[in-house]
């Protein structure tokens, strides 16, 4: 359960109720339901989440914990974006948390789109090696708390791994270590051809 | 089920009991019926939603043409990087969602008898209206300005056959030509429009004729986007030097300077409001607008020609019963764009659907995003996150939240956003027509 320790991290911090836009009177009406909060998200993320690409990921049918974690970890700067940071400080944790339980019920659409089919085999067994204890069955089980990979849109997962990659997004330092020893062994076509096996999960 | 004659006799006989009797004989008295008029991003989005909210709902989407050409993206299209065709879209996939999609002109609106006709002799009775429109030109605004002008001088603010105008003649003109933008007053449809537009323009003639430049007249003493802008101007196309691509006119505070008040359509010349006189070798006019024609008609706006609107359920505060969204409706502080007409017709949709059902309708939500592209791999965003106000009287940004991307981003990011910038055409065109 990751989000439970980066929420009790924030509340030491003394961030948990300001990471995002505290709430006031004064800053109008709260109370809005999970659907009608989550239904803003469809113009970039596809309605119910499920993006249609090519890049804006699919944010249906991730765990709630997984989701809650990245959206306070936009608001505090702690995952980069180029526009998340800005959007997720316009919600208060219990936003965050309906919106969360919104998305967990819709499925994950797999994205219908092009990969690399020379490296398939590769991707699949750098996966088991690298990947799999923490992103299970090929990528594509929730409940790990580590996003879903299988069928994410390609151009999000490449520039999420380049951000990890560069150590500009903090990861679990097993992640770190895994990417590096990857890139070690295999080169750079190791990084694409994850991308590829996971777009080939349709 | 299959209906046989018998079973078919049987109903039609339990119907003329039921007329003999006197009860009102109304097939549809369960039926709750929304009638929508206008299929763009407002309306459709209103329609879908309404019936994914409750499919009991009869939801009659009324709109003229056969397609609708989405305004976001058609600088895309006027600087020769998209296909026209990809901006096009037709409502098979409202159908699909159980929408009845009826192509006819609606020319009136009965707030009285609920009830709204078109130039097809059809009468439609609604428990709900949803008002759509967009926009209006206003062709008195503009002196020598006018419907027929538009033919040979584009506005191209409404997407379609204007847009393909405006490109052929960047197009057909020679290299070292002039194309002045006309740019428009507040309020307007998409604020950051005419500022993309000389970008994409810039970027067609960077490539293609690069003699030639972009002049935007603009009444107004600055712009959305403004530092992003003209940061992308400098870095792409020499903004401000001897050799800019692009020059930016505006008038200072409380003067009108550089607001085009005379067009001469044969000359392609504008007469500035200070004076000056300008001949364009392409000609680019956006007059000022008001909201869409029917919401005119209808009675539906103030005195300055918007729709004044209930923020809470987008119900008409002229009309009750008619409820009016996007660009035609007063949205304080939300601008008119297509996300916040995409956005403002999920609030409305949901607010009808509690007042169909007898509930209270609950607490909005809103969002605006918007991407400028502004050169080949360099786009910026602005995001708001919006409440209603606690007493009702706008819509309000959520404090320290949204804004813009940051002027002194990393390439990255501002190659990322063109990427982003198609995501949210594909992802909201979707949401609108899917």
């Amino acid at each position: 359960m990751v989000y439970k320790k980066v929420k009790a991290a924030l509340i030491v911090a003394g961030l948990a109720f300001c990471a995002t836009g505290a709430v006031s009177a004064s800053q109008g009406m709260t109370g809005a339901s999970g659907a009608m909060l989550s239904h803003t998200c469809a113009g970039c993320h596809g309605t119910d989440g499920a993006s249609v690409g090519p890049a804006s990921p699919t944010i249906a049918g991730l765990s709630r914990d997984y989701f809650i974690e990245v959206m306070l970890g936009f608001a505090s700067g702690d995952v980069p974006s180029t526009i998340m940071d800005r959007i997720a400080l316009g919600y208060s944790e219990e936003e965050i948390e309906a919106m969360a339980d919104f998305f967990v019920k819709k499925p994950f659409v797999p994205a219908k789109q092009e990969f690399d089919q020379s490296l398939v085999d590769l991707g699949a067994s750098l996966h088991d090696r690298h990947c799999e204890r923490c992103h299970a069955d090929g990528g594509t089980f929730a409940d790990d708390d580590a996003g879903v990979l299988a069928g994410q849109w390609s151009p999000y997962l490449r520039w999420t791994l380049a951000d990890y990659r560069a150590e500009y997004r903090e990861g679990p330092a097993r992640m770190h270590r895994e990417m590096r020893e990857m890139l070690e062994r295999e080169g750079e076509k190791s990084l694409e051809a994850l991308i590829s096996y996971y777009a080939s999960q349709q | 089920m299959k209906i046989t004659r018998r079973g078919f006799i049987q109903t039609a006989g339990a119907v003329t009991a039921v007329g003999l009797t006197g009860v009102p004989l109304i097939a549809s008295a369960a039926t709750k019926k929304v009638v929508v008029v206008g299929g763009g991003t407002g309306g459709g989005t209103l329609a879908k939603y309404l019936r994914m909210a409750d499919p009991s709902i009869e939801v009659t989407l009324i709109e003229a043409h056969k397609t609708h050409h989405t305004c976001y993206m058609s600088n895309e299209v006027i600087g020769g990087g998209r296909d026209i065709k990809t901006i096009e879209f037709g409502y098979d996939g409202l159908a699909g969602h159980g929408v009845k999609v009826v192509h006819d002109k609606v020319t009136g609106i009965d707030a009285a008898k609920k009830s709204v006709t078109t130039e097809g002799g059809k009468s439609f009775s609604y428990d709900r209206c949803v008002v759509a429109p967009g926009i209006s030109i206003d062709w008195e605004a503009i002196e020598g300005y006018d419907q027929a002008a538009a033919e040979k001088i584009p506005h191209a603010w409404k997407a379609g056959p204007q847009t393909a105008l405006l490109r052929s003649q960047l197009e057909a003109m020679k290299d070292g030509g002039l194309c002045v933008i006309v740019a428009p007053p507040n309020p307007y449809r998409c604020p950051p429009g005419p500022y993309e537009r000389a970008s994409q323009i810039a970027m067609y003639f960077k490539a293609h004729k690069p003699k030639s430049k972009v002049l935007i007249l603009d009444p107004k003493p600055n712009f959305s986007k403004q530092g992003l802008f003209t940061s992308a101007w400098r870095r792409f196309y020499g903004y401000e030097s001897a050799d800019a691509m692009i020059e930016w006119r505006g008038s200072a505070q409380g003067s009108s300077d550089n607001a085009v008040v005379a067009v001469d359509v044969a000359s392609k010349t504008v007469t500035t409001d200070f004076g000056d006189e300008i001949k364009a070798d392409v000609l680019n006019v956006i007059p000022p607008h008001r909201a869409g024609r029917i919401a005119q008609i209808a009675g539906l706006t103030n005195d300055a020609g918007w729709c004044p609107v209930d923020l809470k359920t987008f119900e008409s505060t002229l009309h009750k019963g008619i409820h009016v969204i996007g660009d035609a409706a007063i949205a304080t502080t939300m601008p008119k764009s297509g996300y916040a007409a995409n956005s403002q017709a999920k609030v409305c949709a949901a607010a009808i659907a509690d007042l169909l059902n007898g509930r209270e309708p609950g607490v909005p939500a809103y969002v605006n995003t918007c991407y400028s592209i502004a050169a080949e791999n360099h786009a910026f965003s602005v995001a708001g996150i919006y409440r209603l106000a606690e007493d009702g009287s706008s819509i309000i940004g959520v404090p320290g939240s949204g804004g813009l991307t940051p002027v002194d981003a990393s390439d990255e990011q501002f190659a990322r956003e063109v990427i982003y910038a198609h995501s949210w055409f594909e992802n909201i065109t979707h949401d609108v027509f899917g």
